[in-house]
């Protein structure tokens, strides 16, 4: 069966090969999602089409070897050290741009801005988040990919409330020599995958989950999405393949955390 | 000069060398030495390796009008819980097995306290600049984002090198210097004089935060020999210089109920019940008698250890 598209496979199994999938391509950088989810992914892709990547512990240390999400499944297993990397030298990485971060966002809208700080503005939020965190520097050093587990008006936005991460259009107004660095490459909801491969760099559908309608996806977010006009009908998200689904289930997540942050 | 005055004087010096170097303080004298109004730096990453005992006894304290800097955690929400803080300066504040501070949260929903939100970088540059005496580091973190929007005073600086292909420099953040003049910093680890070892996975950024601040005091879970050190780790792990430092205080569980590994985990438990507090003001006044109006770091852990 190896190789071949199965079929019983979950939304969030989905979701986990969307993520792997924005790394295709990447080699020689840090690849770091933040989140079960794109966690699974990220190690999926290196443990198949991305082997050149390394990866964090998240903890303190960039680390070989395929082993569990979850921080008390990790530490149990042996772990093959192959840098030391507190903080501080997470911070060189990101400015040195070897990295590609996949990372959550309370808000985004159809340039790629997203949200993580505050909602309700800044000067008196009505709901303080976790604040600009590493957004910013970020966005404007190295490559950014986004996972929102529950796509709606509410997270699929027409405008931010805060920009944390900034999308294409602020770019545009950045210009360049200092907006080079930038890519949101890929967004993956609990719905669809989405890119910004459009001329005036707005948010495109690229493919849609399994079972999933093009209706639903429009009635769940908060602008216009462009659409692939060559196209007749919307792409389908790629199905695991049943090595894939094999290394999720036995080896990446056995304890099935990927159920827990999107409910099927 | 004779030979006695020689050996007298050596003695003499000796004397009070071993008297200058003996750094140790208790929590109350370090609050002594502190002013409302101070900037107050704080080590640790959210809720790990904070000095919570240092903390506790500034909540004791009739001290207010604080700014606090600090990678946020339960720090700055308890702070923020009782009134002693005018202005919070972080790029985060989370307790991160909870990820949102709830006291930190109802503060800032409240419009209780000013605040400088950074990028985690720019605020470790603003750190870094502050240890070199310099006024900014340059950063590209935060063109684009709204950093700049929300901190008018942060400015921007254009390089006075071209970034080829193009024939002008490129505009940067121009990060100030966050200057503290007092850094509170928990560490595994001292001795009498001030130097600090951590035995965890990283140091995070003490040692700046030392380096940024007029005055450092530095809390351990245990102050051995000097000779010591190298039994407990290799010497990658003596990262905080005495030269930085101005007072030790001994603190067993020092950073509870934040981590502080190898020494202890995180005390989940109470964790939870802390922040569950933000939500029931009684319930915020029996965790406030029973636990942060404890006299002493040793009456506290006393609290915690007879708590079901």
């Amino acid at each position: 069966m190896t190789g071949l598209p199965m079929t019983d496979a979950t939304r969030a199994e989905i979701c986990v090969v969307a993520c792997a999938e924005a790394f295709r391509g990447d080699r020689n950088l840090l690849c770091n999602p933040i989140g079960n989810v794109p966690i699974i992914g990220g190690r999926l892709a290196r443990a198949t089409f991305a082997p050149e990547m390394v990866y964090t512990d998240t903890v303190s240390s960039l680390v070989a070897g395929n082993y569990p999400v979850g921080a008390a499944d990790s530490e149990k297993v042996e772990k093959a050290v192959e840098t030391y990397a507190p903080y501080r030298t997470i911070f060189d990485i990101v400015w040195s741009g070897r990295r590609h971060v996949l990372m959550g966002a309370s808000q985004i809208d159809m340039w790629g801005n997203q949200n993580i700080a505050a909602i309700g503005g800044w000067d008196k939020p009505k709901a303080q988040l976790l604040g600009l965190r590493g957004a910013p520097g970020n966005l404007i050093n190295h490559t950014t990919s986004y996972w929102v587990p529950q796509h709606s008006i509410r997270s699929f936005v027409p405008e931010v409330d805060v920009v944390s991460g900034p999308g294409y259009d602020r770019m545009r107004e950045l210009g360049a020599p200092g907006n080079r660095f930038h890519e949101v490459r890929r967004v993956v909801s609990n719905l669809g995958v989405f890119d910004f491969d459009t001329p005036d760099r707005r948010m495109r559908i690229r493919s849609l989950h399994l079972g999933v309608t093009l209706d639903e996806v429009k009635d769940n977010t908060g602008f216009e999405l462009a659409m692939d006009a060559t196209q007749d009908e919307v792409a389908v998200t790629r199905l695991p393949t049943g090595e894939e689904l094999q290394l999720i289930r036995e080896v990446l997540d056995p304890n099935n955390l990927r159920d827990r942050e999107l409910p099927a | 000069m004779t030979d006695s005055d020689t050996s007298h004087s050596a003695a003499a010096n000796s004397a009070a060398e071993k008297h200058a170097t003996d750094k140790r303080m208790t929590e109350a004298e370090v609050v002594a030495e502190l002013r409302s109004g101070m900037t107050i730096g704080i080590g640790g990453w959210g809720s790990r390796r904070k000095p919570m005992s240092l903390v506790r006894a500034i909540l004791r304290s009739d001290l207010e009008d604080l700014t606090v800097v600090s990678y946020g955690g339960p720090d700055i929400g308890l702070l923020c819980a009782t009134g002693k803080v005018r202005k919070a300066i972080y790029g985060f504040v989370s307790l991160d097995s909870i990820p949102l501070e709830p006291h930190f949260r109802k503060a800032r929903q409240s419009g209780a306290i000013k605040v400088m939100e950074l990028d985690e970088g720019a605020f470790y540059l603003g750190l870094l600049a502050a240890a070199h005496r310099m006024p900014f580091y340059p950063t590209r973190a935060g063109l684009g984002s709204d950093m700049l929007a929300m901190n008018p005073e942060i400015k921007t600086i254009q390089s006075p090198y071209p970034t080829p292909p193009y024939e002008t420099g490129e505009t940067l953040v121009a990060m100030p210097a966050l200057e503290l003049d007092v850094a509170l910093i928990h560490m595994n680890r001292a001795d009498l004089s001030g130097n600090g070892q951590f035995l965890g996975p990283d140091l995070y950024f003490d040692d700046l935060f030392a380096m940024a601040a007029s005055k450092t005091y530095l809390s351990a879970e245990k102050i051995i020999p000097t000779e010591a050190f190298r039994d407990e780790g290799s010497f990658h792990t003596l990262r905080i210089s005495r030269i930085y430092v101005d007072g030790v205080v001994e603190a067993p569980r020092g950073a509870h109920f934040t981590e502080c590994p190898p020494d202890y985990q995180r005390d989940e438990a109470f964790q939870r019940q802390y922040a569950a507090t933000a939500k029931d003001p009684q319930a915020w006044q029996t965790f406030k008698q029973k636990f942060l109006d404890a006299p002493s770091h040793e009456a506290y852990l006393e609290a915690v250890e007879s708590s079901p």
